[in-house]
């Protein structure tokens, strides 16, 4: 029982770093495939790790796979969104399906000012929609 | 489990040559950072299939350390990218 839950969560987690790699392979731009890699791999050493601890069962090795967890689990977001901040201000071109890019218009690169989106003149105006009651 | 565990090697030694790919590619680099992250990531989850392969327990130390040096770098480039430094992608 121990053994096919291990089997599974170590095919699992490799298949999920496979998936994170062909995200990072095949998707548009840098913002896209940082979405793809930071879950992915993140949930793939998650599961291997699980895989380990199952796998000794002592309480130092199962203390220390889940200080790898929580390690990957604190780490993985900062270092994407450092990097994705960085790649948006030096300048990385978006995907060119790309909806909405709501920092542009509200964000100063130069002097790293942000206005929030009341402070606009067009965006102050009340914009009713065609559904609204009055 | 000696047969998935080559299977797990294998395929994570695939998701390494398709980052591989990206470093080489990438246009920017920013994507190359994003790619050099994914392999310490991978390198992590080996080193544990590895720990199991091998049954010895401490190479779970390796994979804190390589974990740790692959946030410092990450931390570093995008430093660096944001300083504005001189850069040839």
């Amino acid at each position: 029982m121990i053994e096919a839950i291990k089997g599974a969560l170590l095919l699992t987690g490799s298949l999920f770093m496979l998936l994170a790699a062909v995200g990072l392979l095949r998707l548009p731009d840098l913002l896209t495939r940082m979405h793809a890699t930071t879950k992915a791999a993140a949930l793939g050493v998650i599961l291997i790790m699980l895989a380990a601890a199952m796998h000794f069962s002592e309480v130092g090795v199962v203390a220390r796979s889940f200080a790898i967890i929580l390690f990957i689990l604190m780490t993985a977001p900062v270092a994407a969104h450092v990097i994705g901040r960085a790649g948006y201000f030096v300048g990385s071109r978006l995907w060119s399906g790309t909806v909405k890019d709501e920092l542009r218009p509200n964000y100063d690169p130069l002097t790293h000012e942000l206005k929030s989106g009341l402070e606009t003149q067009e965006n102050a105006k009340r914009q009713p929609r065609a559904t609204d009651p009055d | 489990m000696d047969t998935v565990l080559l299977i797990s090697q294998v395929i994570m030694g695939l998701a390494l040559i398709l980052a591989f790919v990206r470093v080489v590619r990438g246009p920017s680099l920013p994507d190359r950072v994003v790619a050099l992250e994914l392999f310490s990531t991978t390198v992590v989850g080996l080193v544990g299939v590895y720990a199991i392969q091998s049954g010895v327990a401490s190479f779970l130390d390796a994979a804190i350390v390589i974990a740790l040096m692959g946030f410092l770098a990450a931390i570093g480039f995008a430093r660096f990218l944001e300083r504005g430094g001189p850069r040839d992608d």
